[in-house]
């Protein structure tokens, strides 16, 4: 949690606010996430978390109507400024969904996709390596090695997950965003998921939406508590579930609401 | 009509008065009526259509039975009787024998008996078929399965219906174009290149049958090649431009602008291609001969050009309404993987939402060459009628559809092999449009399938 006593924050966020059309979805986020931890956000359905997940890469620009206001400093840069390109800004910054969302091609060209439009590959061979290495690290390579070429879309739920997540890491993202990335996994699925995200934290740091109080007590060392589009509490996991100074978030932990 | 409601009613009542007195009914009272207005219905219904199909051969039998042991033959007696009907509807102008006034008489007669008799059967019927409904209306009685019975029999007869007319039409097409190639042979049609069936307009009815007359007329390979070349032509406007405007509905409009922008294209699908023909023939076809000449280049007022350019016209809302759906359909999932991974609008296009929507769009594009391999007025307005075989754009040539227009405009003999030569192109754009259809469709379910 703490390297020499001083934490390293990598992402900053101040004074967050966002708007669907005249709705007003996030209330002044205040929250820094640190480099290599697993952060978990929490909080009733609706409640924000999401969207201040998707504004750390932007991308809420997709949805039209939606506008984001405040400052989110990553590696010192404010990435809601004008100047801010968001290719680079996605390359840097991972992401995975909550429905697996394999592109309907060849599971190599789910991995080789990423490297391919930043032109990080100048070969075949290390191309060929970038797969290897991301299907590695997603704990996939030796499920799926003899049949790279097969559709990605033909592997199994938990599998097509960590096609993603192999597809998100493939970049070498220093962040990568999950978006309840186990809710349509079975419990097997969700188990090999949450090694791999333990794992992953060495090299990234990993921000995770999730409504499994269980599993953000599991994997995160941070943790954050939104409820009604504002940040509630945040703190170091053990802190939030053993002993939260709000009474909300109290009340949402020990399951009275939500 | 009347009595329909009334049962509905009747049974409905009952089934309340049923209700009424505790009973649980099986099913609700709407049916009940239901049940007793099909009752009333259907009986008298069956008996009317009997009654009309054979009264008048009842009628006829009767009449001519008088005749019978006077050794007329057989065409003689329908002869007269049709002079008694026609006698007895005072339209008859010929000599009036008492023999033929008896007959009318009793013709008169047994049509008003039969008349009477019939009211007063199905009226009875009706009735009696009320009754008998209504006092199969019991509380242990079930009428939602009757009820819903019939309902499937009736959907089914409207699907027969469709169906059979569609064998109907394409027996005749079989039927009428294996005639055509007891004449011409199948050979000289699928391969000889001179299509000239103004030659078999000189031939004179009453004289045989000549097959050698025909060779070299029905050679149906220009207007083979006339067909898919303007078809080609057609596509070539359709499918870039369909396309691209369908990518920039489905990718890049605004939901306003989309609003707007997708109606007004499929106007375009709304306007008679009549009207498009003339826009073919009066506007665009003069405009390019007058390019042409500007350019000093021979090119014909009515040329392949015109009216492949105005066809494709026609098709874009075709190729462009359906590739925006499918490239809507796609999932957002797939759009936003893609942008997660840093990858800019046309890039996601191009390497993810394209190939996905890809079996879609071709099936779009199949449905928009059939529409092309099948359309009329256009070619016949600006494309001409001589069936030249040619694949200078700027030339006329002419296409199966136009070609049917050709030989069944005007005076037309059946079997005649010129009004057979129709039946025969009909089948063949029949079984090329069919098979392009059922491969467009396959293509698209396929797609679907792969989301759903």
């Amino acid at each position: 949690m703490k390297k020499n006593g001083v934490k390293m924050i990598k992402i900053n966020s101040k004074n967050v606010d966002v708007f669907y059309g005249k709705k007003q979805a996030l209330f002044n986020i205040n929250l820094d996430i640190e480099e290599n931890q697993v952060t978990a956000l929490i909080g009733p359905s609706g409640c924000g978390k999401s969207t201040y997940l998707r504004c750390l890469n932007r991308m809420n620009d997709v949805i039209d109507i939606c506008r984001v206001k405040g400052q989110i400093i990553i590696n010192d840069f404010d990435i809601n400024d004008k100047s801010c390109d968001v290719v680079r800004l996605r390359e840097k910054i991972g992401m995975v969904f909550q429905k697996p969302n394999p592109f309907p091609k060849t599971i190599y060209e789910n991995i080789s996709y990423g490297p391919t439009i930043h032109g990080m590959a100048q070969s075949k061979n290390e191309m060929d390596e970038i797969v290897e290495t991301s299907l590695k690290k997603a704990a996939l390579w030796e499920e799926v090695k003899d049949r790279l070429h097969e559709p990605g879309t033909g592997l199994s739920g938990g599998q097509q997950q960590r096609l993603c997540i192999a597809r998100a890491i493939s970049v070498k993202p220093e962040v990568i965003l999950m978006d309840e990335p186990c809710s349509a996994l079975d419990p097997i699925a969700t188990a090999q998921i949450e090694e791999l995200i333990d794992e992953l934290k060495k090299d990234h740091t990993i921000i995770i939406v999730t409504h499994s109080m269980a599993q953000a007590a599991r994997v995160s060392q941070n943790t954050g508590f939104f409820h009604l589009g504002e940040l509630i509490e945040h703190g170091s996991t053990d802190k939030i579930f053993k002993n939260p100074e709000n009474k909300r978030t109290q009340d949402y932990i020990t399951g009275r609401f939500g | 009509m009347l009595l329909g409601f009334t049962s509905y009613y009747f049974g409905r009542k009952k089934a309340y008065s049923i209700q009424a007195t505790n009973t649980r009914l099986t099913a609700l009272p709407q049916f009940y009526g239901y049940y007793l207005a099909i009752w009333c219905a259907i009986p008298a219904f069956i008996i009317y259509s009997l009654w009309a199909i054979f009264e008048p051969s009842i009628v006829k039998l009767i009449i001519l039975s008088d005749y019978s042991n006077q050794g007329y033959l057989d065409d003689e007696l329908n002869l007269i009787y049709e002079k008694t009907k026609s006698l007895s509807r005072g339209q008859f102008s010929g000599e009036i024998t008492p023999y033929l006034e008896t007959s009318a008489e009793k013709y008169l007669n047994l049509r008003s008996i039969a008349q009477n008799s019939k009211v007063v059967l199905i009226l009875a019927i009706i009735i009696a078929s009320i009754v008998y409904g209504y006092k199969r209306i019991s509380s242990n009685n079930r009428t939602r399965e009757p009820v819903e019975k019939f309902l499937n029999a009736v959907l089914f007869t409207a699907s027969l219906a469709a169906i059979l007319t569609t064998i109907g039409i394409v027996f005749s097409l079989i039927f009428q174009t294996i005639d055509f190639f007891k004449v011409i042979p199948l050979f000289d049609f699928i391969f000889g290149t001179h299509w000239y069936p103004a030659k078999a307009f000189v031939r004179d009815a009453s004289e045989p049958l000549d097959p050698s007359m025909y060779s070299d007329t029905f050679g149906a390979v220009p207007i083979f090649a006339g067909t898919f070349f303007i078809a080609l032509i057609a596509m070539c406007v359709a499918i870039p431009i369909g396309l691209m405007s369908g990518i920039y509905l489905a990718e890049y409009a605004s939901t306003k602008v989309r609003q707007y922008a997708k109606p007004l294209i499929e106007i375009l699908a709304g306007i008679p291609t009549v009207v498009y023909g003339f826009f073919a023939a009066l506007t665009v076809g003069p405009f390019l001969k007058d390019i042409g000449t500007a350019m000093g280049l021979e090119v014909s007022a009515e040329s392949a050009l015109a009216a492949g350019g105005v066809m494709g016209i026609m098709i874009i809302p075709f190729i462009s309404s359906l590739s925006d759906d499918v490239i809507t359909s796609v999932p957002q999932g797939l759009r936003d993987g893609s942008y997660a991974m840093g990858a800019t609008k046309s890039e996601t296009i191009k390497k993810v939402i394209f190939p996905a929507a890809l079996p879609g769009i071709v099936g779009s594009i199949l449905l928009g060459v059939s529409r092309a391999v099948g359309e009329t007025m256009i070619v016949v307005m600006a494309s001409g009628l001589a069936a030249n075989l040619t694949f200078n754009p700027l030339e006329s040539t002419s296409t199966i559809t136009a070609q049917i227009v050709v030989i069944l405009i005007g005076d037309q003999a059946f079997g005649d092999p010129k009004t057979q030569a129709a039946f025969a192109l009909g089948m063949t754009l029949f079984l090329v449009t069919l098979s392009l259809n059922i491969f467009a469709l396959r293509v698209v379910k396929k797609y679907r399938e792969k989301y759903e």
